[in-house]
């Protein structure tokens, strides 16, 4: 193995010397300040590859773009959602809270094709608990709970936090809940009159 | 009484700016933008956290000495302002024009000290107990070093007057009463024969006048890094270790006073080191043959031209010094304690006591 031997440098001329390179050194940032980052994509071949100049974005102002199909904030699309309780399943955190009413027919399709038979009077979902697994997405039936490119969603009371997909009124929402009542009290009525009519 | 207001509110503003450009220079040299909400660019930073200050709450720490706690940030800030009032501003206005503004500057701004220990015994707390004893022991340590430079300076100058030794360092000497025979010589060398009396500009300059008070100057700017707590002389303050040092209890308008005597004592050890050293009020362009750049730069004495050149040119050179001394807080690391007091007394006091002879020697030959 090569040795080397190192010089020390600590005569009078090399502390000058070292004193004014580092004096350089801070000059040459100060003049470099007028040349800014500027917010790239990843992809730009400019990224990782900032040779001087500021490197601070004003972030409200400005931002690194993310990822078109970066996944960040849930959405729901109601309309698509056939409120089969999956995601409120199989998320580890429960975050999403979910209560269903049975529809007395037939509401309508979803974009896909699928029949849609419940009402959800409460969809809600947590973002403040929310871990950002995907793992609701991956089992959503009809594609329509999907994760957001949006990141910076920060609230003052955290109650905001807390996201209501639901489409219904309280008031429709109990409507829905009595014609059911009402549906259900009729079939149980016929159900009672045929066993009735059985008997005899 | 004119004259106190328009110095405080000619401080005042030049705290302002300062303060702004230490955020932004700072800023600028770690890659940062550094303030740009308040107003354009952030120009209005240092005003608004003035007003902030001003506003908060004066809390007197329950287990403080609260007399000396008290007066301890208004003596620091008296100390320092008084400083201000012997300083020449253009070549007819100086707030004091007193015979010995440069033995009463040393003076007055050792009273700080005094209240820097105050502050920190009142505090009843040990970051700021600690702080204050460092920045006191480094204060008077550094004052020797820097006391010897400005002697240095007086020797060639012969004179305590901040004034006159302005005037010796332009080409308008002979107007000063009392020197109208005097006469400058290139480097100060009789010898040589080249008279720059009428020359002026930067040959006039004491660090031409006298080459050796370069090194003086040098001495004199880094023991006055010491002296205001700078970087890389701040383990008074140091913030990794104390907290913000002799200053940590304080709040509100107290801490106020004293960010402002910090600040106010970086501008005044710039504000001498340019009048003792590097020309006062002079403009730095001497006069070539008929091209007078000297007398057209600096004006009619009595005059209101003399005023403006002499102001613009004391403020732009002290602003260097000052933009100097916040490069190298950006550029150097923190000296311990045993390396600053080894700077001080074993290399900066010899190589003082060194210059103070040369010096002497130097004024025979300028006679």
């Amino acid at each position: 193995m090569e040795t080397k031997t190192i010089k020390h440098k600590s005569g009078f001329w090399d502390v000058v010397k070292s004193l004014v390179s580092g004096l350089r050194l801070t000059w040459k940032h100060f003049r470099n300040a007028k040349n800014r980052r500027t917010p790239e994509y990843v992809s730009d071949k400019n990224y990782f590859n900032q040779p001087d100049g500021l490197v601070t974005l004003k972030y409200p102002y400005e931002a690194l773009p993310v990822p078109d199909n970066g996944r960040y904030r849930l959405h729901n699309e109601i309309d698509d959602c056939i409120v089969c309780d999956l995601c409120a399943k199989v998320c580890p955190v429960n975050c999403i809270t979910i209560e269903s009413v049975k529809a007395t027919e037939e509401i309508g399709v979803t974009s896909d094709g699928t029949k849609k038979r419940l009402y959800a009077p409460v969809f809600d979902i947590d973002m403040a608990k929310c871990c950002y697994c995907g793992l609701c997405t991956t089992v959503c039936p009809t594609d329509c709970l999907t994760m957001t490119p949006v990141y910076d969603f920060a609230e003052v009371d955290i109650k905001n936090m807390i996201y209501h997909f639901t489409d219904l009124t309280p008031e429709q929402a109990e409507e829905k809940r009595q014609l059911l009542a009402k549906q259900q009290e009729e079939m149980a009525a016929a159900k009672a009159a045929a066993l009735a009519a059985r008997k005899q | 009484m004119l004259a106190f207001v328009l110095t405080l509110v000619l401080l005042l503003s030049i705290v302002i700016v300062l303060a702004y450009a230490e955020r932004k220079v700072a800023a600028f040299m770690q890659d940062r933008l550094g303030p740009t909400e308040a107003g354009p660019y952030g120009s209005l930073q240092s005003v608004l956290d003035v007003l902030k200050l001003l506003q908060k709450e004066d809390i007197v720490p329950a287990a403080a000495d609260k007399s000396l706690f008290k007066l301890a940030p208004i003596l620091i800030f008296a100390a320092v302002f008084a400083g201000f009032a012997v300083i020449p501003f253009t070549p007819d206005l100086v707030p004091a024009g007193i015979g010995i503004g440069v033995f009463y500057l040393l003076a007055i701004i050792s009273l700080d000290v005094v209240g820097l220990l105050m502050a920190g015994w009142g505090s009843n707390n040990k970051y700021a107990m600690l702080g204050a004893m460092r920045s006191v022991a480094q204060i008077v340590s550094y004052e020797i070093p820097a006391g010897l430079a400005i002697l240095a300076a007086v020797m060639v100058c012969q004179s305590l007057d901040f004034q006159e030794i302005s005037y010796q360092q332009g080409a308008l000497m002979n107007q000063f009463p009392g020197l109208e025979y005097e006469m400058n010589w290139l480097f100060g060398i009789r010898d040589l024969g080249i008279n720059t009396t009428t020359i002026g500009g930067i040959t006039t300059w004491n660090i031409f006048r006298a080459p050796i008070l370069l090194v003086a100057f040098v001495i004199y700017f880094i023991a006055s890094l010491a002296e205001s707590n700078r970087a890389p002389f701040d383990i008074p303050e140091a913030e990794s270790e104390l907290v913000a040092g002799f200053h940590v209890e304080y709040s509100g308008f107290r801490f106020a006073a004293l960010f402002l005597a910090e600040y106010s004592m970086m501008v005044l050890v710039s504000l001498v080191a340019v009048i003792l050293f590097l020309g006062s009020w002079n403009t730095p362009l001497p006069n070539i043959g008929p091209v007078s750049l000297a007398y057209w730069t600096t004006g009619t004495v009595g005059e209101l031209s003399s005023i403006l050149w002499g102001g613009f040119w004391l403020l732009s050179k002290t602003f260097v010094l000052l933009f100097l001394q916040l490069q190298i807080r950006w550029t150097y690391p923190r000296l311990r304690v045993d390396q600053l007091m080894h700077l001080c007394w074993k290399v900066l006091t010899p190589i003082a006591l060194a210059v103070v002879l040369i010096a002497g020697i130097w004024r025979l030959l300028m006679i």
